[in-house]
């Protein structure tokens, strides 16, 4: 009986807390969703709106454009729905250099962003904001991940990134955690499709382990050519060059890649079945890390919608930063500069009914935050 | 650097050379021959991949996607042959250059309407798998023998096709002197679209091959695209020996800067910055190869016969 | 004097109609279209540079896109400096005054334009094209690889740069000094055409020979033209970068360099208004077809081919019919 009324005055109080900030709210989702990249940004699109479906909330209302991954289109954009459609919180943008282009901007024009890939350093140290969320991670996090993993089984690692800022933080990150020897760092041109030049030199190097960050088309490329070249030595890369969205592409090439992750199809919590089992049925395709993201960035906002009305700028921040949501990652708070701290997983590419996936092996890290952290003062 | 590594890059460098070759023949013919300069080659070379990956998968057969591929090219270059490219000889390069850019946009997004936007999977055939050894001790991957051989073969049947037969005794003559064939009884409208499609046909044969290797996505086309052009550029527009020899060349020449590059800025800095100092200048290599030939010889390597 | 004939009729129009639409939008207290029409703008300032090249000279220059960016880097690297306080160069400090960086866009520009077009130049033709191409392509990658100034990610403006008396964080404001400027370009540009100068030019495309004949060098004549197209182009460059309060790479690739050559055949090539009608029918393309479908880029390819194949002259040729001379 006393469980029943805790019950009921519960449920009250949430509808009640429900009907006082039923407002309207309009979200901008600026995405790639066409040319070479649109698999992410579908993803991205998909993953956020399956969130918005489920809640089954009327008063939320997204607008999506496609970005074509121009940085100039994605500020265009983001100046009319800021300027014309009134939009209160943008988000969606896949790539760092659009995200560089665009939230600096929307958060000077007082509206709130919420990453759900992009996570630039330059946003995570001094220059965080407090309009400025990241659901995904910090660019980092995966790398260190993986250069703590190396550790642990390799002496002399060859690492590859392309030269670009993304590519460097990301070997940064692997340097900040791996205590052995570099057998040589190589940076490949953005949008390299041949990898046979460095392919060789890796044959060459002595490497007992190799890292390659190569997002997209590039990592396809590379895992491709690299299992018809004879070499043998063990492959690794943060989860986005293992992601569902490359795989099938990829091939049996990618079978026994190790890969870092905040989350694989085989988490066993309640809310990642569920997610799975949603993606699915609405879909009819295995979601990617993108997918993942983006639904937790829905159901942030979500959340934090149904709490506090986001004209109050100061309460919609505090109920975001709450992070009161049941993400598929398990564990997920914010940081003090508003980017995640959550667990971070070794996974390893596996063929599970002829499609492949990605297992869990173990936990790297536990509770990880990124390094910038320290700088940022909000 | 040890023997076998050098070797290796060589290899390297010949394959892509020889994969930019099939790329460069069918845009320097189109050239040579109707005066046409064609920013949807590469469009061309999407297609071929995607018709190969597609065709592969459903058949589960490499080889008919590859013939596949052919067709496919072929047909889709005799299409926009018929539809849009005939309208374009007598305009200028710029009308030419404008009409094919939005051949690009409508290619790609047609593309990624068919076939969706996630890469396609198209992998080597299991007769071509592997790696054999190489004098000195590195292995070399079958496959990349197999496009060196290729395009080997391509560039002798170019040779057969223009100096001994009839189709090419109208392509010399075309390109020679365009109203003289015409006079002579030449179908001249059938001849463009035959020669189209053989270019075509060629920039689907490399997509296909290059699909195995790399991923099959939209926008696959234009990097190999503005390559190719630094090829005909450098080799002289027109020219299939041209054409063979600059693609060699800047195989050559782009494989071994990636390689040397770092290591040469890495004996004045330390690796982690000597790395993307090296590899900017290894990225901008190329073309400034291509500045410094045609500063001397404005007109390429071996001139063709008018441009 | 110019006549009220047809063309000059229709460029009234459109010069009108482009300072009409944003103080509209400022009415109705819809900032977007303001941000719209300098975009229209500063599109156009930089294919009116192309244009002088391009339309003048018959040179097609596919790396416009080049000094573009270059402009667009002139203003982020010149404010990111402003900012830190580090100098750039020999103790010279950044600065965020518009005029300032104009100044210097302009210089950058000019002196990459003299170097790119004294090789260039010795070719033509096709060749032209791609060595303006490799060139373009050459400076995209090494703003791509570049670690200094942000590399593929780019760099923002944080605060748009200064220019006295005037509150350019305003759109309208900023609107009203791209505008000036433009007008000022398309001014630059009819001077040129009916100068000595630019008849000498517009010779040398017809007929090089009989330039050559009474001589003139043609060689000069063109780089001459070259240089002050790059000029324009990297001053419109500079104020892109102001608009979107950002600069990347991508403002040197060789879509960029693609889309300037459309929007001055969309407008009708040699055309003293063509890059204006150009890029406000491109920006417009782009903005409704971008709303509607997400294959928008499909339809766009659809009706520039069109454009080419059967509407020669452009918007200009198809209101105020035939061009006159050229």
């Amino acid at each position: 009986m006393k469980n029943l009324l805790a019950a009921a005055t519960l449920a009250l109080s949430v509808s009640a807390s429900g009907l006082a900030f039923a407002e309207p709210l309009k979200i901008g989702m600026i995405t790639t969703l066409s040319g070479g990249g649109a698999g992410l940004g579908i993803d991205t699109r998909d993953g956020f709106m399956l969130a918005i479906k489920n809640s089954g909330n009327k008063d939320i209302t997204v607008v999506t454009e496609d970005d074509a991954q121009k940085p100039e289109l994605a500020v265009s954009i983001a100046d009319k729905m800021i300027q014309s459609d009134n939009v209160d919180v943008l988000t969606g943008i896949v790539w760092s250099n659009l995200l560089m282009a665009v939230a600096p901007g929307a958060v000077a024009q007082g509206k709130f962003y919420v990453s759900t890939n992009a996570a630039p350093a330059a946003l995570a140290g001094a220059n965080c904001n407090k309009l400025y969320f990241n659901a995904a991670y910090q660019n980092d996090n995966l790398h260190e991940a993986m250069g703590e993993y190396a550790n642990k089984a390799y002496k002399k690692m060859f690492i590859l990134a392309p030269n670009y800022p993304a590519g460097k933080d990301s070997l940064t990150g692997f340097k900040r955690y791996y205590k052995g020897e570099l057998a040589s760092e190589v940076y490949t041109q953005v949008g390299q499709t041949d990898y046979a030049a460095e392919i060789a030199q890796m044959r060459a190097s002595g490497a007992d382990g190799i890292f390659v960050f190569l997002p997209g088309g590039m990592g396809i490329a590379f895992m491709k050519q690299f299992a018809q070249s004879g070499v043998k030595i063990p492959v690794m890369g943060p989860g986005f060059s293992f992601s569902q969205d490359v795989l099938p592409a990829i091939g049996d090439a990618a079978l026994g890649a190790k890969a870092s992750g905040q989350w694989a199809p085989d988490f066993d919590n309640e809310a990642s079945k569920k997610f799975l089992a949603d993606f699915q049925t609405e879909y009819k395709r295995l979601p990617s890390i993108y997918a993942v993201q983006a639904y937790d960035a829905a159901q942030l906002i979500l959340s934090a919608a149904s709490k506090a009305s986001v004209k109050n700028a100061d309460a919609f921040r505090a109920e975001l930063l709450k992070a009161d949501i049941k993400s598929p990652r398990g564990n997920f708070k914010f940081n003090t500069n508003q980017h995640p701290i959550q667990d971070i997983y070794l996974t390893e590419v596996v063929k599970k009914d002829g499609v492949l996936t990605n297992k869990t092996v173990e936990k790297i890290f536990a509770d990880h935050g990124d390094a910038y952290a320290k700088d940022c003062k909000l | 650097m040890t023997l076998a590594l050098a070797l290796e890059q060589l290899l390297n460098g010949i394959q892509l050379g020889v994969m930019l070759f099939l790329m460069a023949a069918g845009l320097t013919l189109i050239f040579g021959v109707m005066g046409l300069i064609n920013l949807a080659h590469g469009s061309l070379y999407m297609v071929g991949a995607f018709a190969c990956a597609a065709v592969a998968a459903w058949t589960g057969s490499f080889w008919i996607g590859l013939v596949a591929s052919l067709i496919a090219a072929a047909a889709a270059g005799a299409i926009v042959e018929l539809v849009v490219v005939r309208r374009l000889y007598d305009r200028d390069h710029l009308d030419q250059v404008l009409a094919t850019f939005a051949l690009i946009l409508i290619f790609s997004e047609g593309t990624r309407w068919l076939f969706g936007s996630f890469p396609l999977y198209l992998d080597i055939p299991p007769l071509l798998q592997g790696a054999v050894s190489l004098p000195g001790g590195a292995e070399y991957p079958v496959y990349r023998f197999a496009i060196i051989a290729v395009g080997a073969a391509v560039a002798l049947g170019l040779y057969f096709l223009i100096s001994r037969t009839r189709l090419g005794m109208r392509i010399r003559a075309g390109e020679s002197d365009r109203e003289m064939i015409g006079a002579l009884g030449v179908d001249i409208r059938t001849l463009y679209t035959v020669v189209f499609a053989l270019g075509s046909a060629l920039a689907g044969l490399a997509g296909a091959m290059v699909g195995a290797l790399q991923s099959v996505q939209v926008g696959m086309g234009e990097p190999v695209l503005i390559l190719a052009f630094v090829v005909i550029v450098i080799g002289g527009i027109g020219s299939i020996k041209g054409a063979l020899l600059g693609a060699l060349l800047v195989g050559i020449v782009d494989t071994l800067g990636r390689l040397l590059l770092p290591q040469i800025v890495g004996l004045f800095m330390p690796l982690a910055q000597a790395g993307p100092i090296g590899g900017a200048i290894a990225s901008m290599l190329i073309y400034v190869v291509m500045a410094l030939i045609l500063a001397v010889k404005p007109r390429g390597l071996f001139p063709a016969a008018h441009g | 004097m110019p006549m009220l004939n047809r063309e000059n009729l229709v460029n009234l129009a459109l010069a009108i109609l482009l300072i009409a639409v944003p103080l509209i939008a400022n009415g109705l207290g819809q900032p977007f279209y303001i941000t719209l029409a300098t975009r229209v703008a500063i599109l156009a300032l930089a294919a009116t540079g192309l244009n002088l090249a391009l339309g003048l000279g018959g040179l097609v220059s596919f790396g416009h896109a080049a000094f573009f960016g270059l402009g667009g880097y002139v203003a982020g690297i010149l404010a990111a400096h402003n900012f830190s306080g580090e100098p750039v160069i020999f103790g010279l400090g950044g600065t965020n005054q518009m005029w300032v960086i104009w100044v210097v866009s302009i210089l950058v520009s000019g002196i990459v334009g003299l170097a790119i077009g004294a090789i260039s130049l010795r070719t033509s033709g096709v060749y032209f094209i791609m060595i303006t191409l490799a060139f373009a392509q050459m400076v995209y990658y090494f703003a791509i690889s570049w670690p200094a100034y942000g590399g593929q990610d780019g760099l923002s403006i944080l605060v748009r740069n200064q220019f006295p008396g005037i509150s350019t964080m305003r759109p309208l404001s900023f609107f009203f000094v791209c505008y000036v400027i433009l007008i000022l370009g398309i001014g630059l540009f009819a001077l040129i055409r009916a100068s000595r100068f630019g008849a000498a030019l517009q010779a040398s495309r017809q007929n090089e020979v009989r330039v050559a004949t009474v001589g003139i060098r043609p060689f000069r004549i063109r780089l001459t033209a070259f240089v002050i197209s790059a000029m324009l182009t990297g001053i419109a460059g500079a104020l892109f970068a102001d608009l979107n309060r950002f600069v990347s790479p991508s403002m040197l690739s060789w879509q960029m360099s693609g889309e300037l050559i459309v929007l001055i055949i969309l407008g009708g090539t040699g055309r003293l208004f063509g890059p204006l009608a150009g890029a406000a029918l491109y920006v417009v393309f782009e903005y409704a077809l971008g709303g509607m479908t997400e294959r928008w880029q499909f339809f766009l390819g659809l009706i520039l081919l069109l454009v080419v194949l059967f509407a020669r002259g452009g918007l200009i040729g198809l209101l105020a019919g035939k061009a006159k001379h050229g």
